[in-house]
């Protein structure tokens, strides 16, 4: 099934979002919006659901932390509990101390790279792929706004005209 | 709209009349021109340096480490003083990135980009010292705990210097993802921009397909928040373990737990002082001044001045407390810098870090920009000296006197560093010329809030404008008008006059293509109605032409007599 959609485009931050809030009001479906930077309180207005980003990031770091905790014990209390300078190698907590700051770094180390992959594949970024941006100036200074038709182009296209729009595509998908 | 509101006693970030277009336009710029002689040139010395580096390293692999001036008594002093330099510059990069955004300094945005780039280049410089000072290079993936054939021998994990490979493995790392997530809406807008194919090409890969949707930039946000508060701890956690190789020893001088938040504040001085070293020299070069302005400078002075205040206070603490203490030991260890044959070294460091920041309080000469080149050099060789003095002052005597001895560095030390500064710049220079220097996404994003022209408008009373409806100031025209009365009563003549007492001016800056300049000249000769422009044809077009310096052929482009004709009903 082909739909169409109709881009419009906005080159103010505060003229979109007054549009946004217009077409939302007027119970058309926003498909996506393309901006330059982020706009603060676009994704409010658009009714997007909050991002679960940080909690994965949570997460992974309690995996790290809980790594470094096994590594360490295995290695330094389990394996080989050698003798090195005085050092209590009976138990992991008596010499607990020495091994916070890797404790630390690897929680860390698993919370930053984790989340940061996490972002990138749910955002679908990496090196070869292909932007899909509509217009090459959404990087620039413009804003577009896909809205999917539903009903009839004409009176849709009309409203939008009304929003502040600079420029409008209707396009097929 | 309400959101842009910033109180009026807050000077402004973004100079000048700028929309987000001439951002772009003046993000791009340097990425997009040709390099000049002058880059070339520098390129060139930093080109030179780093060969010799890169010949001292090999040198020193080759040969050994007899090659430098370390002897039996003083086995750390120019490689742990480069590094522990290095890594302490490195620092500033991610308190501007990671502590300013926590913070919510809207001043950090025209300087984070390079302030971490520079933390990168300068946590690589710090990473080669590690490698190099040990005498079997080769053996270095031993530190690693990788299962292996020995039984699986593994690594000692009480040791400071274990700590500080997974701490400058992961500072690096972090900040590495850091600046590159920061970097793809950037590169987008390089690669959206680029005309010739290779650039298109690389840009496309660079920015990783980034495509701005409004769930991307949600994420985004709340991925560079959580890395800031991830990388706030790990900027402290990493000069805290780097100062744990001197700090949890046994010598006298090196055993004092002042030393991680002391060696935490030199790091954030020396870093601030370095990011204003190569800042100044950048907003000048690329052009960028009125996004990296003298409020800029000014503020990183202050945070210049607290931080050395800090490292004030923390060797005042040190010598109260070694004369507090009652060690002997402790006590000659000051004694010995102050007045022992490293003294010049000791006064060095205290002159240049004790002092220097000290002229900050002064307004004048903080908001001074050749004052605050010269302090921002002035501070990072004073917190070179700093770790020399720590580590070379220390060792060099301590428990036993039959092992006194001295420390001169040889050609390779020199060699070496001078190599690494080399690198240094030879990766930022290549960065200054393919990279977006400035974060524009986030310039644009306080454009409304901090720019010039917005908040003269939101002064004046106006609400916040579109950017096209911003009104350019309006400057008494300068254009001559060619003193030809017999053109311009031709033209007024086929016009129509106009009669100021009777009639009133209509706003010709209406006419798209009209701007406030233009309309002056216009009045000047004589037209002030839309009735009188739209009365223009082909030969008023080319009176208009003959009568105008600038701006030939625009009336005609623009079709101002349609216009005119329009905004007359």
């Amino acid at each position: 099934m082909s739909s169409k959609v109709i881009q419009a485009m906005y080159n103010d931050d505060d003229v979109l979002m007054d549009a946004v809030k217009e077409v939302r009001a007027a119970k058309h479906h926003i498909e996506e919006i393309y901006t330059p930077f982020p706009v603060h309180g676009l994704d409010k207005a658009m009714g997007l659901k909050g991002t679960r980003i940080a909690i994965t990031a949570f997460m992974y770091g309690c995996v790290g932390f809980s790594f470094a905790i096994w590594m360490m014990n295995y290695m330094m209390i389990e394996q080989w509990p050698q003798d090195i300078g005085g050092k209590p190698s009976f138990s992991f907590f008596l010499n607990m101390p020495s091994f916070v700051p890797i404790m630390f770094e690897l929680t860390v180390f698993f919370a930053a790279h984790l989340m940061v992959i996490t972002f990138y594949m749910r955002s679908r970024l990496w090196p070869f792929k292909k932007a899909e941006n509509p217009d090459p100036r959404t990087t620039d200074d413009m804003f577009v706004m896909e809205v999917l038709v539903e009903g009839n182009v004409a009176s849709l296209v009309s409203f939008l005209e009304n929003t502040g729009t600079v420029e409008i595509k209707v396009t097929e998908k | 709209m309400s959101s842009h509101y910033e109180a009026p006693i807050r000077r402004p970030l973004i100079v000048g009349n700028k929309s987000y277009h001439d951002i772009t336009v003046e993000v791009a710029a340097p990425v997009e021109g040709k390099a000049n002689k002058l880059w070339w040139t520098v390129f060139t010395i930093a080109l030179l340096a780093f060969l010799w580096g890169v010949g001292s390293i090999m040198y020193t692999i080759g040969t050994g480490i007899g090659v430098w001036g370390l002897n039996k008594t003083v086995g750390w002093a120019w490689d742990i003083t480069n590094f522990v330099w290095w890594v302490g510059i490195g620092h500033a990069g991610t308190l501007i990135s990671a502590v300013l955004l926590l913070f919510r300094q809207k001043w950090r945005m025209g300087i984070n980009r390079s302030a971490e780039a520079m933390t990168i280049f300068s946590v690589v410089q710090a990473g080669l010292f590690p490698v190099i000072h040990m005498g079997r290079v080769w053996n270095a993936h031993f530190v690693l705990p990788i299962p292996n054939q020995f039984g699986t021998l593994w690594t000692n994990f009480n040791s400071p210097l274990l700590w500080d490979v997974f701490a400058i493995s992961t500072y690096l790392s972090v900040s590495l993802v850091f600046w590159w997530t920061g970097l793809l809406p950037d590169f987008a807008m390089l690669r959206d921009r680029a005309v010739k194919p290779f650039q298109k090409k690389i840009y496309s890969l660079l920015s990783f397909g980034w495509t701005g949707r409004a769930k991307d930039w949600q994420r985004f946000e709340e991925v560079s928040l959580v890395l800031a508060g991830l990388a706030t701890p790990l900027v402290l956690s990493v000069h805290t373990i780097v100062s744990f190789d001197f700090a949890t020893s046994v010598i006298p001088g090196w055993h004092t737990t002042i030393f991680p938040p002391y060696f935490v504040a030199g790091a954030v001085f020396s870093g601030f002082a370095m990011v204003n070293t190569l800042l100044i020299i950048m907003r000048k070069v690329s052009n960028l001044e009125a996004y990296i302005t003298k409020q800029h400078i000014e503020l990183m002075n202050i945070v210049i001045m607290i931080t050395g205040s800090i490292v004030g206070c923390a060797y005042i603490t040190e010598l109260f407390i070694a004369w507090y203490s009652g060690v002997e030991y402790e006590q000659y260890a000051f004694l010995n810098r102050a007045t022992g044959p490293y003294w010049w070294a000791y006064l060095l460091m205290m002159s240049c870090n004790v002092f220097s920041p000290q002229f900050m309080w002064s307004k004048k000469l903080r908001q001074s920009i050749t004052f605050s080149f010269i302090i921002s050099i002035v501070v990072n060789i004073g917190m070179w000296f700093e770790r020399f003095v720590i580590i070379v002052t220390s060792l060099h005597r301590d428990y036993l006197p039959s092992s006194w001895t001295m420390f001169s560095p040889t050609f390779v030390d020199i060699g070496i560093y001078v190599g690494t500064i080399g690198f240094f710049f030879v990766l930022f220079l290549l960065y200054a010329r393919t990279f977006p220097v400035i974060a524009q996404a986030e310039v644009k994003s306080i454009l409304k809030a901090s720019g010039e022209s917005y908040k003269l408008f939101r002064d004046a009373g106006g609400k916040n404008p579109a950017p096209a409806k911003i009104v350019k100031s309006v400057k008494p025209t300068k254009e001559i008008i060619k003193n030809t009365s017999e053109q311009k009563n031709v033209l007024l003549g086929s016009l129509g006059a106009f009669d100021k007492a009777t009639q009133t001016a209509d706003d010709l800056k209406l006419i798209s293509g009209v701007g406030p300049k233009l309309e002056g000249i216009l009045n000047n000769i004589g037209i002030y109605s839309f009735d009188q422009v739209s009365k223009m044809t082909d030969k008023e077009y080319d009176l208009l032409d003959s009568l105008l310096d600038s701006f030939k052929g625009r009336a005609k482009r623009d079709d101002w007599a349609g216009q005119a004709k329009n905004l007359k009903k």
